[in-house]
């Protein structure tokens, strides 16, 4: 078994080869499922954990505390311990709520995130299924999502979490717009929907740089756009936890409150990575145009690093809005929508539609 | 036009606004010296409570083993939820004169609610607020305490 952490590929379909030899073709695909499955799902469990670590990290230096330091070093196991609580918690069943509804909701919620994570190219050649429309799939099945938590406000008879429901699905609607629109500038400047190809564009220059002011606007608009909808402070209205509790997982305890917890910062993490790879370049090293030199030694860290890498950074980014900005109000989310991102969206479709005809671009 | 315009200032004084906001999170986030945490066990050694902290009543006794109070009730008085008891008793001076001494000053921090009152009170400045804060005891009855130590009495200044 060849292993290349330059190019997975290799052992991808080294792993495959020995599978096809050694069964039938659908046990073979069965089981590469069940390991793709398996992959995804520790993957899950281990970036939610240390997302919820990171951000209680960050938070706290952002307001001059030291945050977890007591379980391990640092705080390191403090999630694992938060974890093992909840699993030990007592789920405390509703009178009066919708049984089915409310214990399909989370699990809606999470199988979103899961599906999307599917189509995230992490690395050359590590990449579940490479759909020919992969993003237009990713923002499709994120958006799944929101009926969980329609169902969760609606099934749990509760006011608060109605009402929490009802803003999250008012603002899911508008914003689902401006990710869409600011990710359709980027597919129009590489021409395609298929992630393996977007990313592979992106050898001689991210489209941060070789799309320049239309692809910097997109980026923006689309930081702003995915940090609303994934439902992240300053855009929290749906949890909103000074005017609705909790919102719309208020009734929810033990496991089942885990999962909105682990979905929220899965979403997290999945709009921060489709920003790596539509602006930044996915698992692609920072190339520039003609310097050789310069991009061997970029090759050096492994693609993998490079994804992760790119992907924290803009999980920074959206920590930071969080934990500097004050919440908005309802009717001040939906005129930033549609006052402002989508004005802005589709004069910079124009833009840059302009610019690959005229091929302005690098 | 003009709303053209004014539509764009608005979006970039907003940027503008938001991101000078970022960078002051973002100055504490890269400063971990603009920490304010009290990090407790470890920093116990050096540990100082603020002035105004109130721990606990004491009755400070000198090296002679004598203390101010006078046994007159009035901190007993002044609780607001009896967390004071004044036991006296009466003693015969030299001359010949019955005098009222304190026998037990019973204080009990597990009722105390730090209010002051008992110090602010007090005429001949017997008692005063210690800022010691580590009280956890596993017995309740521990936190009965009795301020004037064994054998100790009043000290000669205070003549009653």
């Amino acid at each position: 078994m060849k292993f290349n952490i330059y190019d997975l590929s290799s052992f991808t379909s080294s792993i495959n080869q020995t599978l096809m030899e050694n069964c039938s073709p659908f046990w073979a695909v069965t089981i590469e499922m069940v390991l793709v499955g398996i992959a995804i799902l520790s993957f899950y469990a281990i970036v939610g954990l240390y997302l919820v670590y990171a951000e209680r990290k960050v938070c706290a230096f952002m307001q001059c505390r030291v945050g977890p330091n007591r379980v391990g070093p640092y705080g390191f196991f403090q999630t694992i311990a938060d974890l093992i609580k909840l699993l030990m918690k007592e789920l405390i069943p509703i009178k009066n709520a919708d049984k089915f509804l409310f214990n399909l909701a989370p699990f809606i919620v999470i199988i979103a995130s899961f599906m999307a994570l599917a189509a995230i190219p992490f690395a050359k050649g590590l990449h579940a299924i490479d759909f020919n429309i992969g993003i237009f799939y990713v923002m499709a099945v994120t958006s799944i999502g929101v009926i969980g938590i329609l169902l969760a406000g609606w099934s749990s008879n509760n006011k608060y979490s109605l009402i929490g429901a009802m803003r999250s699905g008012a603002q899911i609607v508008s914003y689902e717009l401006s990710v869409g629109l600011s990710l359709v500038t980027i597919v129009i400047l590489s021409g395609s929907l298929q992630l393996s190809t977007i990313v592979e564009a992106q050898r001689d220059g991210w489209f941060l740089f070789t799309g320049h002011i239309p692809a910097l606007i997109a980026f923006l608009v689309f930081l702003v756009a995915a940090t609303a909808e994934t439902n992240r402070g300053p855009f929290d209205l749906a949890e909103a936890e000074s005017e609705l509790t909790a919102g719309f997982h208020t009734e929810y305890s033990g496991i089942k409150f885990a999962f909105f917890f682990l979905a929220e910062y899965m979403n997290m993490f999945i709009v921060a990575s489709i920003a790596a790879t539509m602006f930044l370049g996915g698992w692609m090293p920072l190339h520039v145009g003609g310097w050789e030199a310069f991009n061997n030694i970029m090759d050096f860290v492994p693609p993998f690093f490079w994804y992760i890498g790119k992907t924290a950074v803009v999980i920074f980014i959206m920590m930071w809005f969080k934990w500097t900005f004050p919440r908005l109000r309802i009717d001040q989310l939906l005129t930033l929508e549609w006052k402002y991102l989508l004005p802005i969206n589709l004069v910079n479709i124009i833009i840059m539609s302009f610019v690959v005809l005229m091929g302005w671009h690098f | 036009m003009r709303s053209i315009i004014n539509y764009l200032k608005e979006i970039f004084g907003t940027v503008r606004a938001l991101l000078k906001g970022m960078g002051v999170t973002g100055y504490y986030f890269v400063h971990p010296r603009e920490i304010v945490t009290q990090q407790y066990p470890e920093n116990r050694a050096t540990l100082k409570m603020f002035d105004r902290f109130k721990g606990e009543v004491v009755m400070p006794h000198d090296e002679n083993n004598e203390h101010h109070c006078t046994a007159c009730g009035i901190c007993e008085m002044n609780c607001p939820n009896g967390s004071i008891e004044i036991i006296s008793k009466i003693q015969l001076t030299p001359e010949g004169k019955k005098k009222k001494v304190i026998a037990k000053h019973i204080y009990h921090l597990g009722m105390c609610t730090f209010c002051n009152l008992c110090i602010k009170t007090c005429p001949s400045n017997a008692i005063i607020m210690e800022q010691t804060f580590e009280h956890a005891v596993f017995n309740r009855a521990k936190l009965t305490k009795v301020l004037n130590q064994p054998g100790s009495k009043l000290s000669k200044g205070d003549k009653k």
